[in-house]
Order: C-alpha cells, then sequence, then structure tokens
C-alpha cells in the first residue's frame, strides 16, 4: 500500500505550537507527515518545496500564523504571495499542485492542525506517489522543453 | 559538506518520559538506530532527561566525551530547550549547540502506531543531527539602554504609570494630545463604589506629575512615528502649536472674554460653550490657554487678534507654527484610553435627535459640580429638571450582530452609580434601568449596586429597549420586560444611554505607525492573556488602562503601576541580550540588488553605497528569515538556519 511522504515545514510561533496543542490535547493523525520548525513562514524559499517533491515528498505543507498575526508583522503575508505563484509553476513543472498546501493554524488550533493533516494526508494518497526523484532529465529534454 | 567541513562529536539522548513517549516509540531502536550515523559519538536512551540525574548524565556525557553538540530527543523545544542549554552552558558547551527533537508532542502523543511512530522518530532524530552538524557556536548580541520612557497619553492610566516610573528615578517624556492632561477621569462627578469626588483624587495626582522633576509634560503634542527596537527607540513627536505661551500666560481670562467665537466645549461634552482661545477646566495643567486654530476667526490672512491686543502678558504669539521633536527612549507605555461609541450609531433611541438623550459621560457631567449646570441635574433642552429618567445599558455592548460583542465592564456600576446620584438629587423623581444583566464582579460591587435598588428605590427592569420616540414633548421609552415578557412602554423626562466603550486611537492609526498589536476590536493586543498581560508582543512597549479593553478606575491604575514595574525591570537590567540568529549578508555572494531589503519589516538591512553590498543592523534583525527566502544569490543566510541545513533537514526526513 502506497505510504505517502509529506514534508510539513512550520512556523514557530502558531502552526508548530498547534500542533503541539495538538499532542498535549492526545489527539491523533496520520503518520505520514514529519515537521520542519522554521522561525517564520516566510523563511521558507520555493527551492525548499522543490528539494523536497526531488527528494521523494509526495506533499508538502507550509503552515503560519494567520493574516495579521505573523510574529514579524507581514512575512505570512510573503508566504501566500510566494506560494501563490509557486503553485502556477509547479503545474509548468508537471506537479499537480494540489501536492503543496498553505494553512494558516494558530497556536489555538490544535484540531485544524489534526483535520489538516488527515485531509492532506488524504488527498496525497487519492493522488498517489510523485516519484519526481526518479525523473531525470537529459540536457536535451531540458533545451527542448 | 556541512559543519565547516570538520568532524563533529555529537550525542543523542533519546528521553522515554516515563511512559509518555516509550509506550509507543519505541526508544532503545531509536537509540541504536542513530549509534553510528554521520557525525555522531553517542546515542543513549534514559527515562527521564530532564530528571536531576538524566541532566547530570548529559553534562557528564559532555565533559568525558568532549561533544561539540547535543541532542534530547524528548517533548517540544518550547518546554525543555532552556532547561538543556542551561545544562550545556554548565558543561561548558556553547547552547546554541543543543538541539530539541520533538518525539513527544509532535510523535507519540499523535499516533498509536508503534512501529511507524518509530520509524518517524528516527526520522526527526536523524534530522536534527543534520541541522547540528551544521550549527555554529553563536553569542547573543549585546544592546546598550536609554532609561528614560515614553508614556503616551495623559489620563490616570498615564499619569500613575509616569509618576511610578519616575518614583524609579527614571526620566519620563509624557505625550498627551489634548491640551490638559487628566484624561476621562477628571470630568467624573464621582467614582464607584465610594463615591469619591473625581476631581479630588485626580487633580492633586495632575499637580505632581507637573511638578515632579523626572517628568517633561508634552501636552498638545501627538506622537508622528518610531524606529529603533527596545531599549533603544528614536520618537519623533508633532507639537502643535497653542499659539500661547505657556510659561507666560497669567491665567487671568481677559482673552476669552474678549473672545467672539464661542463653540461647544469639549470638557462638558457639549453641553456647555466656551471660546476659540480657552482654558479645558479650571484645574487645568499646563495652566495656559490654549488657542483653537480650527474655531478661531483665523490669523490669517486677517486676523481678529482681540485676544492678543488685550493679553498683558504678551503671552500670544500668532506666528506659532507645528514643529517635530525627537525624544530618544527606551520603553514605551501605551496609555491611549477610550472613547464611547456615537450615539448616532444607535439610532433607535435618538441620541444626537432628541437634546434630552444624552450618553454616560454627558450625565457625568451634568452630575459633576464643576458641570454645566453646577452639580444640579436639570435637562438639556430646557433646564427642567427631570422627574422621570430612563437608564439603558448595553449601548453597542453585548451585541455581535449589530455592534460590538465585548462587554464594557463598567456601565452597570456608572448606571447604578447615575441613577443613585439622581436620587440623592431629585428625591421625588423615578429612576428606571434597562438592563441585561447586572455585572457587579469588584470590591465591594455588588453592595454598591444592592444599595441602589434597596436604599434609593431604584427600579431595575430587565430587558431591551427598542425605540426611545418623541410624542409631543415628551419622550417615550419602548422596550419589553424579558421577566414578565410584556411590553412596557414609559414615558421619560431624559434619557441615559450606557454607550459601549471603543479604543482611542479612531481608525488605529497610532498603533499601525507604532506597530504595536491590536485585537479584532482594535483594543491593545497583550503579549499573553494570563502570563504577561500589561506587555506587547513588540518588546519595549507596555499597556496601561482603557487602550487595552475596558477597565474601571482601580484596575486602570493597578494596570499602570504594573506596566511602570516593568519598565523598571527593563531599565534595571544592565544590558539587553537579543538573540544571535539573524540573517548576515556573505559580502563574497551578495550582488547588492536590494531585494532582501524590501522584505524586512524592521528595517534592519541598508545598502552600502562604498562596497555596493547590503549590510545588516544586527540588533534590529529578528531572525524571521523573509530576507534568506528572497535573495537570489544564497547572501542572505540565517545563522544556524542556512539553506544547507534545511536542505540536510529534508533530505533526512525524506530518506533517512
Amino acid at each position: 500500500m502506497f505510504e505517502p511522504k509529506i514534508m510539513c515545514f512550520l512556523c514557530k510561533w502558531c502552526t508548530y505550537a498547534g500542533a503541539d496543542l495538538a499532542g498535549t490535547s492526545r489527539m491523533k493523525y496520520d503518520t505520514s507527515s514529519i515537521n520542519l520548525r522554521v522561525m517564520c513562514s516566510s523563511r521558507i524559499d520555493p527551492q525548499h518545496i522543490l528539494y523536497a517533491f526531488k527528494n521523494g515528498a509526495d506533499g508538502v505543507f507550509i503552515g503560519g500564523c494567520h493574516p495579521g498575526d505573523c510574529h514579524y508583522v507581514e512575512g505570512n503575508y510573503k508566504t501566500l504571495r510566494r506560494v501563490t505563484l509557486f503553485k502556477r509553476m509547479m503545474e509548468d513543472f508537471g506537479i499537480d499542485s494540489r501536492r503543496l498546501r498553505l494553512e494558516w493554524i494558530s497556536a489555538a488550533e490544535g484540531k485544524k492542525y489534526v483535520d489538516t493533516m488527515n485531509e492532506f494526508s488524504e488527498q496525497i494518497r487519492a493522488l498517489g506517489p510523485l516519484h519526481l526523484e526518479q525523473v531525470t532529465l537529459t540536457k536535451e529534454e531540458i533545451c527542448h522543453e | 559538506m556541512m559543519g565547516n567541513g570538520k568532524k563533529k562529536k555529537i550525542g543523542i539522548f533519546v528521553c522515554h518520559c516515563g511512559v509518555n513517549i516509550a509506550s509507543v516509540v519505541d526508544v532503545e531502536r531509536v537509540a541504536k538506530e542513530l549509534d553510528g550515523y554521520t557525525d555522531v559519538e553517542l546515542s543513549t536512551d534514559y527515562v527521564y532527561m530532564c530528571s536531576e540525574p538524566g541532566q547530570k548524565m548529559i553534562l557528564e556525557q559532555i565533559q568525558e566525551r568532549g561533544l561539540d553538540g547535543v541532542i534530547i530527543a524528548a517533548c517540544s523545544p518550547t518546554l525543555h530547550e532552556k532547561t538543556f542549554q542551561n545544562v550545556a552552558e554548565l558543561a561548558g558547551l556553547n547552547p546554541y549547540m543543543v538541539e530539541i527533537a520533538n518525539i513527544r508532542e509532535q510523535n507519540s502523543w499523535v499516533h498509536t502506531d508503534k512501529e511507524k511512530a518509530t520509524d518517524k522518530a528516527v526520522k526527526i532524530v536523524k534530522s536534527m543531527v543534520e541541522k547540528l552538524r551544521g550549527n555554529e557556536h553563536l553569542e547573543p548580541i549585546k544592546v546598550g539602554i536609554t532609561r528614560r520612557a515614553m508614556v503616551v497619553g495623559g489620563g490616570v492610566a498615564g499619569l500613575q504609570a509616569a509618576l511610578d516610573i519616575a518614583d524609579h528615578g527614571y526620566e519620563v517624556v509624557l505625550v498627551e494630545k489634548e491640551p490638559s492632561i487628566g484624561g476621562h477621569m477628571v470630568q467624573l462627578s464621582e467614582t464607584f463604589p465610594t463615591l469619591d469626588c473625581s476631581q479630588c483624587i485626580m487633580t492633586p495626582k495632575m499637580v505632581e506629575v507637573s511638578r515632579h522633576p523626572n517628568i517633561k509634560v508634552l501636552t498638545y503634542h501627538e506622537v508622528e512615528s518610531i524606529s529603533g527596537f527596545v531599549g533603544n527607540f528614536k520618537v519623533r513627536i508633532k507639537k502643535k502649536p497653542k499659539f500661547v505661551d505657556e510659561d507666560l500666560c497669567k491665567l487671568c481670562g481677559d482673552c476669552a472674554d474678549v473672545c467672539p467665537q464661542v463653540v461647544p466645549d469639549e470638557f462638558n461634552m457639549g453641553l456647555s460653550f466656551r471660546k476659540a482661545i480657552y482654558l479645558p477646566f479650571p484645574q487645568a495643567i499646563p495652566g495656559a490657554y490654549t488657542l483653537d486654530i480650527d474655531s478661531c476667526l483665523g490669523l490669517l490672512p486677517v486676523r481678529c487678534g482681540k485676544c492678543k491686543d488685550v493679553c498683558d502678558a504678551r503671552a500670544i504669539d500668532y506666528d506659532m507654527k507645528e514643529e517635530i521633536i525627537e525624544e530618544e527612549v527606551g520603553a514605551v507605555v501605551l496609555a491611549t484610553g477610550y472613547d464611547l461609541y456615537s450615539m448616532q450609531a444607535l439610532g433607535e433611541f435618538g441620541g444626537e435627535r432628541y437634546e434630552d438623550v444624552i450618553n454616560g459621560l454627558e450625565f457625568e457631567r451634568i452630575l459633576s459640580a464643576s458641570g454645566p449646570t453646577g452639580g444640579e441635574v436639570r435637562r438639556p433642552s430646557d433646564g427642567k429638571i427631570p422627574k422621570n429618567i430612563v437608564f439603558i445599558q448595553c449601548c453597542g455592548s453585548r451585541d455581535p450582530e449589530l455592534h460590538n460583542s465585548y462587554c464594557s465592564k463598567i456601565c452597570c456600576m456608572y448606571t447604578a452609580k447615575h441613577a443613585m446620584l439622581y436620587k440623592h438629587r431629585v428625591h421625588d423623581g423615578n429612576a428606571t434601568v434597562f438592563y441585561i444583566d447586572v455585572r457587579a464582579g469588584g470590591k465591594a460591587f455588588d453592595e454598591f449596586y444592592q444599595r441602589t435598588v434597596d436604599e434609593d428605590d431604584v427600579l431595575y427592569m430587565r430587558g431591551k429597549v427598542s425605540k426611545v420616540y418623541k410624542e409631543g414633548d415628551i419622550l417615550k421609552v419602548r422596550g419589553v420586560d424579558t421577566l414578565t415578557g410584556k411590553l412596557v412602554e414609559m414615558e421619560a423626562d431624559m434619557v441615559v444611554l450606557a454607550m459601549s466603550m471603543v479604543h482611542a486611537d479612531g481608525s488605529g492609526e497610532l498603533m499601525k505607525k507604532l506597530k504595536v498589536g491590536t485585537d479584532k476590536d482594535g483594543w491593545l493586543a497583550e503579549a499573553h492573556p494570563k502570563l504577561r498581560p500589561v506587555e506587547s508582543l513588540n518588546a519595549g512597549f507596555f499597556l496601561a488602562g482603557c487602550a487595552h479593553g475596558p477597565k474601571d478606575i482601580p484596575d486602570t491604575v493597578a494596570q499602570a503601576s504594573a506596566a511602570a514595574a516593568k519598565v523598571g525591570d527593563l531599565f534595571a537590567r544592565h544590558e539587553l541580550l537579543h538573540e544571535p540568529t539573524i540573517v548576515p549578508v556573505i559580502e563574497e555572494l551578495c550582488s547588492g540588488c536590494g531585494i532582501c531589503i524590501s522584505m524586512c519589516p524592521y528595517g534592519a538591512r541598508s545598502l552600502d553605497l562604498t562596497k555596493h553590498v547590503v549590510k545588516v543592523n544586527e540588533v534590529l534583525c529578528e531572525g524571521c528569515g523573509a530576507c534568506a527566502a528572497a535573495c537570489p544569490c544564497g547572501a542572505a543566510q540565517q545563522k544556524n538556519q542556512t539553506d544547507e541545513q534545511i536542505f540536510s533537514m529534508v533530505k533526512a526526513i525524506l530518506k533517512g
């Protein structure tokens, strides 16, 4: 059976704390995701996302603070802009843009974190494996594209 | 290769947390699988890492094996990161060489499948090894402190905070936008539940502030902008021209006597009139007249000039201009206070349409001995003594559909006080209060409310008023008594609306300028609702009084003193420590494009025009990393979270 790999980048102030709250409340969710803590969701460079897909991630999740709540004033707006743009590029790369998900989850929303993780895992399961790491384009193919 | 190419000696300590982790994650397998992983010198497990023997074991292992870094695989870093950093420091290891792998909150507590959870734990720990391999030793950045505070707002909150800070021995700049300090409290008649005369307790405080050698009072001034950071702010303050020299004015009042311009008096809530050149109220501080340029017949091109002609003290100067002054401070107390919700928003009650429908503050002025009626209860329209008076509570409060969802907290008490004071002055009058609930939580508050009902015969009618309208000369109040379920209609000579409190910062401009967070209703947001109630999340800003939310006077004074104590705490420190996980520039890689400059919300980055690279003010940098993600050259790299570290962590998580 296909076990998806989901790479999560969580902002330290909101979503990481929300994920902690899910734990403290002993809620349960799918094991397919692993978290990486960053100071702010705006630390996430599209290269990090692409690198995750290239290294076997079937889905990438980014969690930040709700608009207006960013610890760094406006970092989440930057993230939103980058992710929106990058989703369009993903389609050009041949990656279904549903494999990247951005959510605002606050430190108080443990339940939302759990629901999102379960939902996203299900979605990635339905989409199937990405297998991007097996794709290697030759120089000619890249030029042709 | 990571870690400057040098091999590191890393120790891994996997915690059982009793059964909290060990019942789901096979901790022995985690420790075993990590043994022999790149740079790992030691990998072991223990039942409680945070316990005394657990900490001792870590300390000894660091020293015995000369470890360069440790990973504690345990609970969330929010819990014990500091604990283990302290252990490292005790052992002589740089605390930034400690990493926490969160295998409890984000693994054992949220999963049930032991096999999968253990696999996941291994990957989490491996990712932290990869991070640690790229970490470098860091020292907190030390910053000096300007031991001077600014207090914004000269109401009771601002005055109390200013006095306390000044008494701690620090200088205070008090900024007030009105011509006098005193705020709303000086407008009040008597205060619940003790019925102290408000002016009698407020004006001595105002005098104390004005005479305190450590306090500089700037009235008719407004904060324009602020730059800098905790301990080192630069504030630009707009000085509005008063056209009267405060030091020369002798308060004779000749100028006001000759002034031909008559306008509503703000201090009396428009219930009386003042001249264009005026003293806000007799005890105003500073004691000097102010020329209100908006009401004046005009300084240019044709001057009326009457006031200047009669001023023997030569205090009036028509050539005064608006100025910007700069102050350097280390902390800011925000005590900007409240306003009342507009009566126009509740058109069904006829406020601002009928002269005898007034708000609570207007009634305070009517009750006040220094008010327009000298303390006699007389209605605004014809000066008659109202024999039937109706008070309506929760006007605009506790109404999430149409107005404000919050409770304004003080209205129950001041309405009880209003009704009581009315009955004390008009013995044969009838007072009726429409209420939703009576919230009289506070010391001696409920007893006070009971007194209005039992001793002063105020009729409390549980229910909402739907309409106040006029039939001929008589006001009619229509509502429902929700206890009997019957419609009620009664005649009233005067209606007092307990209008909801709203923050005084209008459209929120000031707080935006200061970059201070507010909640959904525009009140200042505290750093933590339980544990840090007088601080803003924005370091160096403290909250006092109603700017933070509706409050009565004792709570306001308590919060102001608490904010002042916090300022004292900040100033008592030798120096401030700033997190060193900032984003510096690798000059060799920087192309000077400046993209990162536009990303920084703190203005920490700027272009070095001689070198054509970006330079970073490391004290301003908060380490969010937005610039690092935007830099097209990889020249902006966050300390201990470089792109290379993130890539290795991602790889360890996905392939590990």
